[in-house]
């Protein structure tokens, strides 16, 4: 019965190719519309690292006193001051820890012809690897003990390894960076989350740095910040890296693994007596406030979806729903030109669900042609956002299969539901009347 | 024209009619708040940026390792460039008006002021800064070369001099009497010797920056640091060929460096509002394609209508109705319809956009586009139905005679 109803559905939808050209457009503009920013949005709004995103943190202290505090009064700082990263570090107090800073290097190339090029590097602790499960596709990251002894080694990202040493294994070969050499100890496989989770304020969304080195290595040889770097509240700032060290300017990101509750209470309490301490020896003149959140908490307070994003998805929804009422439109109009073909077969024998479930799979079948315009619309509409958007932004404009089965489930789903009431009219058909009108 | 007539018609046709003011309501809400967020980053986007962005351009420096000499090495390097051939001036500096990052700061009236007067960009320039970005000084005076010293980033600040823009000035000092005053930067005593009539913050795309965006300073320290920009503006018409001589020019100079982000100001300008034009263009498609849309589904449905009703109209002419009242009938029933969704979407309108106030910190629409808006769709819906009640006004009277 089933195949008689799409072989109906298709003769139908045939013979008004008008209308029905207007419904499948209205249903694919509308969906290809919506699903191109809900693309978008949705790798925003993505979790890097869903497996341990509630199990990972960062935590916040406010060193700036309640001047500098948000109106809604949170603390002012998104990272720490060297001086509280180090201390933290020293509480050893989560399985896993790693405080980072974004910096960057000259790389000298093997060929000497070569112009020096410019990588950015993230400095951070030896943990940081294991935290983040980031892949290697060579050797592995550096020991903590590397990290104490400021040694000088490094992990490569892909792309680098692919453009010094061609993709071979290069564990235990140097590279010269800043005219310093530096032994690759590992070489990381592709690895690009999305958002950046460990630091967002830098940059939310694109590559993770070209490679990592040892954060107190990169502090020993006082390497430029080049991320953000935020100096406020009562701060005197004495000259040179070692006073900036000093001084209560933020711009250490921190990240700590607490797999537990108990682990997540217990360092709250630490953190707080931290601050009570720092407070206590005359530091802080104000009373704790610390915060800790989980990467999807950090997401939301650091508005890593920008509203552009969400206005796109309301309006393109918006769009959506007039294309729907357009096709209800349309629909109606249909079924009512067939009332005496329903009539006729009302007559002979076929009963109200009969013609409801009839009328629902040409429906259904509208919403799957729109789906797929919808689809081949999407495509198009996210070449053009990667056309808009920086590059950064380009590994967010693409299909993964959930968007294509989401895409033609909505466009089925939103067609049947479009397709109701008419079809509810078309089962009002009364036979009789019908039959006499003709 | 009578309108009983279409009422008492309307009303067997109730939902067809609903249908279609709901649609031009919703297609009114939506098209307001977009066009209302397309007009405001396109003004966003027009802002001048205080720069001769026609004839100038940048590039990012880099040194490698950890030269001893860097303030040496950049006026080296600037003599160099303001030695070439189709350059006007060039300088050193941390940022630059749209460069994206940069440096805010600060500024008071008095020392260990709690919170400081005015947020503002703080530019490490020289006394060739003002010519080779095209600033336009309006009081006061430039720097002097004398006045020029070195500065890193890590530096404590010392007594000196500024040139503020106007706003920044205004900003300070509201009665307009900026020049020659003292302020406070990093707690030391600093003198406004000049005023610019206009240079853009590096932030021209952020809520956080946009109530300083026209609040900038130039400090006459030559900033030394590892990375760090040149400005060059050339001769009209020379900037595409100077891009390219310059880089040659720095490499010959000394090899040991990076030369990245070499961009023209049209693409300085292109990168910062990259999200502005986005949003614009992608508001502007969904428009388009949302009065399309709706267009098409008046045509179809009025089009079903005047099918049903082919009989009806060819009595109607028949008695002697012209081909006019025809026409007629269908523009004034799509404009009593169109009326009601007006009417509805302008509510509607209202509505999305206190929504949109609320949860996405946008602002308050103008009543203007409403209205507008009100306008341009009831137009739409004349347009859109004049084919379907041409159709019906050419049906023949004849029509009546014949059974169906």
């Amino acid at each position: 019965m089933f195949r008689y109803y799409i072989w109906l559905a298709l003769r139908s939808l045939r013979r008004n190719p008008m209308l029905t050209a207007l419904m499948v457009a209205a249903i694919g503009l509308g969906i290809g519309a919506s699903m191109t920013t809900l693309s978008l949005f949705r790798a925003m709004s993505g979790d890097p690292i869903p497996q341990k995103s509630a199990q990972l943190f960062t935590p916040l202290i406010d060193n700036w006193g309640p001047d500098q505090r948000e109106k809604t009064g949170e603390p002012g700082q998104d990272m720490l001051s060297y001086t509280d990263a180090i201390a933290l570090m020293n509480l050893h107090a989560a399985p896993r820890q790693a405080a980072m800073y974004a910096t960057g290097f000259a790389v000298m190339p093997t060929d000497p012809t070569q112009n020096p090029f410019q990588a950015d590097a993230r400095a951070t602790g030896a943990d940081f690897f294991a935290m983040f499960d980031v892949p290697f596709k060579y050797g592995a990251p550096w020991s903590a003990a590397d990290d104490e002894a400021r040694a000088d080694v490094v992990v490569l990202g892909r792309k680098l390894n692919d453009k010094l040493f061609g993709g071979a294994n290069s564990v235990g070969k140097t590279v010269n960076l800043d005219n310093h050499d530096y032994r690759v100890v590992g070489v990381l496989d592709d690895w690009s989350p999305q958002p950046r989770m460990y630091d967002v304020m830098d940059q939310t969304f694109g590559e993770v740095e070209a490679l990592f080195l040892p954060f107190n290595t990169a502090i020993g040889r006082q390497m430029d910040i080049w991320g953000n770097n935020n100096c406020a509240g009562p701060t005197v700032v004495d000259p040179g890296f070692e006073g900036h060290m000093r001084s209560e300017c933020t711009w250490v990101q921190f990240w700590a693994e607490l797999n537990t509750a108990e682990q997540v209470q217990h360092y709250r309490t630490l953190l707080d007596g931290y601050a009570a301490e720092q407070q206590h020896n005359g530091r802080f003149h104000w009373a704790p406030l610390t915060r800790l959140y989980d990467v999807r908490k950090w997401f939301d307070v650091q508005h890593v979806v920008p509203d552009e994003s969400r206005v796109m998805v309301v309006v393109s929804f918006g769009f959506l729903f007039v294309c729907l009422v357009n096709a209800v439109g349309l629909m109606l109009a249909k079924f009512m030109t067939r009332a005496s073909e329903i009539g006729v077969r009302r007559a002979i024998g076929a009963n109200r669900r009969a013609v409801f479930t009839q009328c629902l799979v040409e429906t259904g079948v509208i919403g799957l042609a729109g789906g797929l315009v919808g689809l081949a619309l999407t495509a198009v509409g996210l070449a053009g956002m990667r056309g808009l958007l920086s590059k950064d932004m380009a590994a967010l404009t693409h299909l993964d299969l959930v968007d294509v089965l989401v895409t033609v489930a909505l466009a089925v789903l939103a067609a049947m539901l479009a397709g109701l009431y008419p079809t509810w009219r078309a089962t009002q058909v009364q036979p009789a009347w019908q039959l006499k009108a003709n | 024209m009578h309108f009983g007539p279409i009422l008492s018609a309307m009303r067997r046709n109730k939902v067809g009619a609903f249908l279609i003011a709901l649609q031009m309501a919703l297609t009114l809400a939506i098209l307001c708040n977009a066009l209302f967020i397309i007009h405001q980053r396109v003004v966003l986007m027009a802002r001048p940026s205080g720069v001769d962005e026609a004839n100038t351009f940048s590039l990012s420096n880099q040194w490698v390792g950890s030269p001893e000499q860097i303030g040496a090495m950049i006026r080296g390097d600037l003599a160099a460039l303001r030695g070439l051939p189709g350059v006007v001036d060039a300088y050193a500096t941390n940022a630059y008006p749209l460069r994206g990052g940069g440096w805010s700061e600060g500024v008071s009236l008095a020392p260990n002021q709690k919170h400081s007067t005015a947020h503002t960009a703080r530019y490490f320039t020289d006394d060739h800064a003002l010519n080779a970005l095209g600033a336009h000084l309006i009081a006061g005076r430039n720097f002097t070369s004398d006045e020029i010293g070195e500065r890193s980033e890590r530096d404590k600040a010392r007594p000196g001099v500024i040139i503020v823009t106007k706003a920044l000035g205004e900003k300070l000092f509201p009665d307009g009497s900026a020049l020659g005053k003292t302020v406070y930067v990093e707690d030391q005593p600093i003198v406004i010797v000049g005023i610019v009539d206009m240079l853009k913050t590096p932030w021209v795309s952020n809520a956080w920056a946009e109530k300083f965006v026209e609040n900038s300073m130039l400090d006459p320290y030559i900033f030394i640091a590892k990375q760090y920009s040149y400005i060059v503006r050339a001769q009209p018409g020379q900037v595409d060929a100077v891009m390219q001589t310059a880089q040659k020019k720095l490499f010959e100079v000394n090899r040991n460096r990076v030369i990245e982000k070499v961009r023209s100001y049209a693409q300085i300008r292109a990168d910062a509002y990259r999200n502005d034009r986005a949003l614009a263009i992608i508001l502007g498609t969904v428009s388009t394609a949302l009065l399309a849309v709706t267009a098409f589904g008046i045509v179809g449905l009025t089009s079903f209508w005047v099918t049903q009703r082919r009989r009806q109209i060819g009595v109607r002419r028949a008695l002697g109705a012209t081909r006019r009242a025809i026409l007629a009938y269908f523009q004034t029933e799509n404009g009593i319809i169109a009326s009601v969704g007006a009417l509805l979407g302008m509510a509607l309108a209202v509505g999305l956009n206190l929504w949109m106030v609320k949860a996405l910190e946008m602002q308050r629409l103008d009543l203007l586009y409403v209205l507008c808006g009100a306008v341009a769709v009831m137009m739409l819906g004349q347009f859109a139905v004049l084919w379907p009640a041409l159709r019906a006004a050419s049906t023949p009277p004849a029509l009546a005679t014949r059974a169906s």
